[in-house]
């Protein structure tokens, strides 16, 4: 009736997944408890769960990451604390437990952090930089979003019922085969990232679409942002890369499930197809997530910087040029598994390649800044920091990328501050960037800058004391993934690291001090002119936050950074212009579809995690009679009526005339 | 450089790009759809393309089991193929017939397809049961898993095809040829004929080539 599911699964002689789990229960229930005695739950039912608009499925795409970020967060703490008493000692965790600790950690920080916090600022801000109404597929939208709140439910969910996979993040057979994990550890991590993968798919193909087909009148491809190019190129990896995941895992699936032999020791399986697949997807993976944060960062630097990009049309070509040959480099995460050196040579040189258009880009940002007048807001400062932090990481990289040092470096230490140098460096720090710099476009307030300021430094700091001592044990021949360790030399690394960590959260609580102080003091930060940074691309034109429809009229853009010439223009012109009849916009409904969808995805996840295949049956049958239903509207759309856009807008320009008619007087 | 057509606004063209066309602005719902689904049937061969790529990593795994051209049956494979080909033909009828909306030849159209595509899927079943019933079942070897997923998967697309083109059926019967059914039929109909594409390959790749070994 349960499968294997029964009270066994419960780790009752675990305290800290115990505790940990009831906590977070307990702040759920609280939760759940307030916003219903509140009264809040149809407001958050009609506005937030089955809402299609695009700003607000950002939103919450952007909230799932923050949350994941602090599960991801606690056992980096756990770890960093096990690593620097455990020389020769245990240590205070069971070398089992400290297995799914790094598994989940790696886990949830590329798949539930850092790919929610890019599809998130992607989905929020792409369409109004396009100058349209919402992306291409709303409904699938929001079905995406759910299936990868499915995902991380379930990796959660591990830490209470069952286990999660002790194999590291990409379960590599044949540990992760049935015969070396029996458990349900691996199972959990596949169907977590299966049903993920398929909202990501979904997202990605939504966003390709979007920039190709739904831009405004005028936006050519060259008048782009160069946001919308490297949302373009990350997308294009997506739909490209995604499905090899999918198929990697559903080989290892049949593998677990049926006696398939793909991956396993016996009757001919071949591990080596496991390493080629897998990084196949995952070398590409590294760029999907760090093009958005270049994109990011080449609004922030050309907005505080009062310029141009610089080099606009080499950044263009910089970037499809990694999206193509970062297809080409995935073998340089095996150079020791013996494919030969002339092999490893090609591939080395091909990975060595892709620094060359980074490197472009990282001269054009500096250019851009280069004669401009800087200011160095938040967004700025995390961009900025991001430059010194990115190169070391990419020089390392190529380090890395040279055969000979591989083998002295893979697995090691050194190969860990490697990769957190440019996901932190690079990922994360884009991240905060673009979260600090479109907040008030999707709340209407700013953030507090002290805070804000407080928070990038003592992450940047914390950053550098935990990770480039890591640098340095990696060198002394420390390897990754040590429960416990008897080498004196790399002990007092450990410690610094550990302190660093420490650091590194007093950086996290401080962004969460800026978000409780900027709400509380919202009032005082309210953003009027939906201009709050003298922004140059579309999005600043419309108020913030946006109204559904995002633009009364669609604008017509006639050169790069539109914004900024319409600017320009009607300082000249003092706003003269007529203002066209306003006329009906239809939007999408909101649907419960994507919610739906995603309440059968976890039964059904569930259900094939711990074998109960009745169940299996009813998640399935369950989510395709969701989209029948949903085949099945008869009003999929509604009107905005002409009069409504009217008001709206009005209140909009009204606001802006003031602003430009003080900044003419200065 | 020459004072072109963009001479008017050519102080918000920083890169002198030149003459430049216009973008016309947003596409319309049908072209957004069908492009839409274009980049999902590419990504979908992409994963097709990784069970190719294992079965021909794998192909002479047979771990002493069967190899391919001891199983197969020619004459089985040519009857599916035939089947799968003129199911694309009657399916591309029925879209035409969509498109003037002439609900009689739709229905006809869309039941052949059907009745074709449900023939293609009782062979593959039997072939598969007979295979497992003689002990070469996909935990026989590494070969047999990459044929049993590789082809298994193509079967489990064309069986959702079919659960969607009844659904289609269905929709045309209760909502009439409606702009956003038709949509979907265009989609379903790109949907059916990419199947035919991927079996080709399937085709020659596991069968043809198969045989000759
Ligand atoms: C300058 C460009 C880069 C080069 C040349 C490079 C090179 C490499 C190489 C050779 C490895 C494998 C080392 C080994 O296993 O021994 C590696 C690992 C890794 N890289 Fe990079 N990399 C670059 C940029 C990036 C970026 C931008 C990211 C992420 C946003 C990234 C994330 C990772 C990760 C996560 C791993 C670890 C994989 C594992 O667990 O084995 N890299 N890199
Ligand atoms: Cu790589």
């Amino acid at each position: 009736m349960l499968g294997k599911l029964d009270w066994s699964a419960i780790p009752f002689d675990q305290p800290i997944p115990l505790v940990a789990g009831g906590i977070v229960l307990v702040a759920i229930l609280g939760v759940l408890a307030w916003v219903v005695v509140k009264g809040h739950l149809p407001y958050l039912w009609h506005e937030w769960i089955t809402s299609v608009d695009h700003k607000r499925i950002g939103v919450m795409y952007i909230l799932l990451a923050s949350v994941m970020l602090l599960r991801g967060g606690s056992d980096a703490i756990m770890m960093r604390i096990q690593q620097a008493v455990a020389y020769q000692s245990q240590g205070y965790l069971p070398p089992e437990h400290y297995n799914q600790i790094f598994s989940a950690h790696g886990t949830i920080m590329i798949f539930f952090v850092a790919m929610p916090f890019v599809i998130g600022l992607m989905n929020l801000v792409v369409p109004l930089q396009l100058g349209v109404r919402d992306v291409a597929f709303p409904t699938l939208n929001s079905v995406g979003f759910w299936l990868t709140a499915t995902g991380a439910l379930l990796v959660n969910l591990s830490l209470v019922i069952g286990e999660f996979a002790r194999t590291g993040w990409l379960a590599f057979p044949p540990l992760s085969g049935l015969s070396y994990s029996p458990g349900v550890g691996v199972d959990y991590y596949a169907w977590s990232l299966q049903i993920s993968g398929v909202g990501t798919l979904v997202a990605g193909i939504n966003l390709v679409t979007t920039v190709l087909k739904l831009r405004t009148k005028g936006m050519n491809y060259l008048r782009m942002p160069m946001f919308c190019w490297t949302t373009l190129a990350s997308n294009l990896l997506i739909v490209s890369a995604f499905p090899i995941l999918t198929a990697t895992l559903a080989m290892l699936l049949l593998d677990r499930y049926l006696g398939f032999h793909f991956f396993t020791n016996e009757a001919g399986g071949n591990v080596m197809m496991f390493m080629n697949l897998i990084w196949a997807w995952g070398h590409p993976e590294v760029y999907i997530l760090v093009l958005p944060a270049f994109g990011i960062f080449s609004e922030v630097v050309s907005t505080f910087s009062g310029k141009a990009l610089f080099g606009y049309r080499s950044m263009v070509l910089a970037t499809m040029a990694i999206c193509v040959i970062s297809f080409m480099v995935w073998l340089h995460h095996f150079f020791t598994m013996g494919a030969g050196p002339d092999v490893n040579a090609i591939f080395g040189i091909a990975s060595m390649i892709i620094a060359i258009p980074t490197g472009v880009k990282i001269y054009n940002w500096l250019f851009t800044m280069y004669g401009g007048r800087i200011r160095f807001a938040t967004p700025m400062l995390w961009a900025v920091g991001f430059m010194v932090t990115f190169i070391i990481g990419g020089l390392t990289g190529v380090l890395v990328a040279v055969p000979p040092a591989d083998f002295m470096l893979h697995n090691s230490m050194f190969l860990v501050a490697h990769f957190h140098n440019v996901i932190i460096g690079g990922v994360l720090f884009g991240a905060f960037a673009g979260f600090e710099y479109w907040f008030p476009k999707a709340f209407g307030f700013r953030l507090d800058e002290r805070w804000g300021k407080a928070a990038f430094w003592f992450t940047f700091v914390g950053f550098y004391i935990t990770f480039m001592p890591l640098y340095i044990a990696g060198m002394l021949g420390m390897t990754r993934r040590l429960q416990h360790y008897e080498v004196a030399a790399w002990r007092p690394w450990m410690i610094v690291a550990a302190i660093g960590m420490a650091v590194l959260s007093v950086g996290v609580i401080c962004q969460i001090m800026q978000l409780v102080v900027s709400i509380r003091n919202r009032e005082a930060l309210r953003d009027r002119t939906g201009d709050p940074w003298d922004g140059r691309s579309l999005e600043w034109a419309t108020s913030s936050p946006p109204p559904v429809f995002n633009f009364a009229f669609n604008p017509d853009v006639r050169g790069e950074d539109a914004y900024w010439d319409m600017k320009a223009k009607a300082q000249q012109q003092s706003l003269e212009h007529d203002v066209p009849e306003y006329q009906d916009i239809e939007m999408p409904r909101n649907s419960p579809t994507g919610f739906v969808c995603a309440f059968f995805a976890t039964i059904m996840g569930f259900a094939l995690i711990w074998h109960i295949w009745w169940m299996v049956i009813v998640g399935g049958v369950g989510a395709f009679a969701t989209f029948v239903v949903f085949a099945w509207r008869d009003h999929d759309e509604y009107v905005i009526p002409a009069a409504e856009v009217a008001r709206i807008d009005r209140v909009n320009l009204e606001e802006r005339r003031s602003l430009v008619s003080m900044a003419g007087a200065i | 450089m020459s004072m072109t057509a963009t001479a008017g606004h050519a102080h918000a063209d920083p890169h002198h790009i030149g003459v430049v066309i216009e973008h016309p602005g947003p596409a319309s719902k049908r072209i957004v759809t069908a492009y839409g689904f274009w980049v999902f049937l590419l990504s979908d061969i992409v994963m097709f393309s990784c069970f190719f790529a294992a079965y021909a990593v794998l192909v002479h795994q047979t771990a002493d089991g069967p190899k391919g051209s001891e199983i197969f049956e020619q004459r089985n494979v040519a009857i599916e193929t035939v089947c799968l080909l003129l199911s694309s033909f009657t399916c591309g009828m029925a879209s035409i017939a969509a498109d003037v909306r002439n609900r009689f030849w739709f229905y006809l159209g869309m039941t052949v397809t059907c009745v074709l595509g449900l023939i293609f899927l009782v062979i593959e079943f039997r072939e598969f049961a007979d295979l497992v019933a003689r002990g070469y079942g996909p935990s026989r070897s590494a070969f047999l898993s990459s044929f049993f997923s590789l082809v298994g998967c193509h079967g489990l697309h064309v069986s959702a095809g079919v659960l969607w083109l009844l659904t289609m059926m269905a929709q045309v019967f209760a909502k009439g040829f409606r702009a956003d059914v038709l949509r979907r039929m265009m989609c379903f109909a790109l949907f059916w004929h990419a199947l035919d594409i991927i079996w080709v390959g399937v085709f020659s790749v596991v069968y043809l080539l198969g045989s000759a070994v």
